[in-house]
């Protein structure tokens, strides 16, 4: 079981919590997580996070979407049930696939969007019915929350945070 | 202040010296007899074996337009029918190697012109979207557009002179003699004629010329201006001359180049050339810049500035493809025999450019600059945006030459001069331009944001 006690300070402003960041970070202090209302730009940099490979993954389904989308059509319209549009007569894949390319883009992009959002949810520990993590509502609202771990050091965390910018400063027993 | 260096002038003055020996050449053996054709022709039919494609043409034609000989008439009527066709492709063949070095040049002077015209609208885009990122390469735009009226008048000029000095090499709805024949171009000749087309052309050139000296003027005022006032009156031109630009770059585009095939047309023609000059026009962005940083100039470009001109070579790499296929399925698919032989030619005779081109400016670019680290990387831009740009000369191509020489294609000395020539003038003019003033728009409202711009 790791250090249970946390300190939350709360900001009210981004631009005085993104220099708090960079000051605690200098001070080697490891930020736990960050609780904000709205996206802040440049946040995931400041606090060292490591990119995000959601790119990658992106790109993997669009590949599955993709090979489904040839698979799919070549069973239906080749192999299953072959019929003769426009004079075309779909016996082979290859001399019908231009129209075929609107339905392969189309998959590609579906398989690319919908399953990114799920491994972006599932990667953030989201999923349906779940209980809030967030320590305190306000940060929904119009405030942000830094979360340190203390390890019997909090007295200079304090003072750190205090001079920083910090509204408030919570000691608080995470319980794990 | 950027200094055009003695080296790089030296090279665009070689560039186009050997480019007019060449397209001269190229003139110079492209008449050719009618017997010097049918001995060439004979001497291709001995070379294959007799069963090629050619044939196989031949074949086709004459049975669309000789065919009611064969039945009633003996084995001597065939026969003669037969010469007379011979002389008829024959002549066909050699009107389309005179052709050839017309071609060759249009294709070229349209490609260089195209480039900056396209980076006329882009910044034009730049300056009515007040876009924040870009000012810093504004400098450079402005370079380039410095071609758009010699381009322009280049292009306008030698589809003339085909129809006046030449033999109607490029448009052959400026031959009286075609007209005279073919009921679809007659209905059509209220605007496909000469003087209309001229005056056309000129209206186009006037228009965009305009907003380019005055778009210049005011990006100069604007740096030593105390007040917005050269940035407002900008602001505002650029939004009327960008409708003015959508309207007349898609006329320009079914003049200059939809109607050298006269008989055929798509409706969204217009957006397909656009997407090839943006992709273009964009892609000479992204290489002038590299080019300039890399002599120590534009200090204040960095990865990130060159990070959003690579997405744009990407997205609209993929928006040509799109425009490309649309208008491509639409017509595969209704299969219409007069729409369709514009893509039968292509497949039959210009396959490997036709699909090569769909390679290069669309596989290639995709997989290359899809990658975030890799669009920062300079040499990586200029690797990709070269294949870009051969890729979007071979579009040209495929656009003109079907029409003019016919499966008489090659890219051979007419060509390559063609393009060193164009190339040679347009690195000289565009660098001249780039010493006219300085690298950084410096009284530009949005300069600073652009300097501090951030991926």
């Amino acid at each position: 079981m790791e250090a249970s006690k946390v300190i939350h300070a709360i900001y009210t402003d981004d631009d005085v919590l993104m220099s708090a960041v960079k000051k605690v970070k200098a001070e080697r202090y490891h930020i736990e997580e960050i609780y904000t209302p709205f996206p802040v730009h440049g946040l995931d940099k400041a606090m060292g996070l490591e990119p995000t490979r959601i790119a990658i993954t992106a790109f993997i389904y669009g590949l599955i979407g993709l090979t489904v989308a040839i698979l799919m059509m070549n069973f239906i319209m080749i192999e299953d049930w072959p019929q003769d549009i426009g004079g075309k007569p779909s016996f082979s894949y290859l001399e019908n696939m231009p129209a075929f390319v609107p339905i392969m883009f189309e998959l590609t992009v579906f398989f690319a969007a919908h399953l990114m959002v799920i491994t972006f949810y599932l990667r953030s520990r989201m999923w349906p019915f779940k209980n809030a993590e967030n320590p305190d509502p306000r940060t929904t609202d119009d405030h942000f929350l830094m979360e340190i771990a203390v390890h019997g050091n909090e007295k200079e965390l304090e003072s750190l945070l205090a001079e920083t910018g910090a509204v408030e400063i919570n000691l608080v027993d995470k319980a794990h | 202040m950027y200094t055009f260096s003695n080296k790089l002038k030296t090279f665009s003055f070689i560039l186009m010296i050997l480019g007019a020996l060449g397209v001269g050449y190229g003139f110079m053996t492209s008449h050719k007899s009618l017997d010097e054709v049918k001995t060439m022709l004979a001497e291709e039919a001995s070379a294959h074996g007799g069963g090629h494609a050619e044939e196989a043409t031949h074949a086709v034609q004459e049975a669309q337009s000789d065919n009611h000989a064969e039945e009633s008439h003996g084995e001597e009527a065939i026969h003669a029918d037969e010469v007379h066709h011979d002389d008829a492709h024959a002549e066909h063949v050699m009107h389309q190697i005179a052709n050839r070095p017309w071609s060759a040049l249009y294709v070229a002077a349209f490609f260089f012109m195209m480039i900056a015209l396209g980076v006329l609208a882009f910044y034009a885009i730049q300056i009515a979207s007040q876009a924040g990122w870009s000012p810093v390469l504004f400098r450079v735009m402005e370079g380039i557009t410095a071609y758009v009226l010699p381009g322009t008048l280049i292009v306008l000029g030698i589809a003339a002179a085909s129809g006046t000095l030449g033999h109607y090499n490029l448009f052959i709805w400026m031959d009286p003699e075609v007209v005279a024949h073919d009921k679809l171009i007659a209905g059509k000749s209220g605007f496909l004629n000469l003087p209309w087309f001229i005056i056309r052309g000129l209206i186009f050139i006037a228009g965009w010329s305009l907003y380019r000296h005055f778009s210049r003027k005011f990006s100069i005022a604007q740096d030593t201006a105390e007040d917005k006032s050269n940035f407002k009156k900008s602001f505002r031109i650029s939004a009327a001359f960008l409708v003015f630009f959508i309207y007349t770059e898609s006329m320009m585009s079914w003049d200059w180049i939809m109607s050298v095939d006269p008989h055929w047309f798509s409706t969204l023609f217009g957006w397909y050339v656009f997407a090839s000059m943006f992709v273009s026009g964009i892609t000479v962005i992204a290489l002038i810049t590299i080019y300039l940083k890399s002599r120590n100039y534009l200090e204040f470009v960095n990865e990130n500035h060159l990070h959003d001109v690579a997405k744009f070579m990407f997205a609209f790499s993929i928006f040509w493809t799109y425009l490309w296929f649309s208008q491509f399925m639409l017509i595969w698919y209704s299969n219409i025999p007069e729409e369709v032989t514009y893509f039968v030619t292509r497949f039959q005779d210009y396959k490997l450019p036709f699909l090569g081109m769909v390679v290069m400016n669309f596989v290639f670019p995709i997989l290359m600059l899809m990658n975030a680290d890799y669009k920062r990387i300079p040499w990586f831009v200029v690797m990709a945006g070269l294949v870009i740009l051969f890729g979007h000369y071979i579009d040209i191509f495929n656009m003109i030459m079907p029409a003019t020489v016919g499966d008489r294609w090659f890219i051979g000395i007419p060509e390559i001069s063609s393009v060193l020539l164009f190339a040679g003038l347009f690195i000289f003019i565009v660098f001249t331009a780039l010493t006219k003033a300085p690298l950084l728009v410096k009284g530009y409202p949005f300069r600073k944001e652009s300097e501090e711009f951030h991926y």
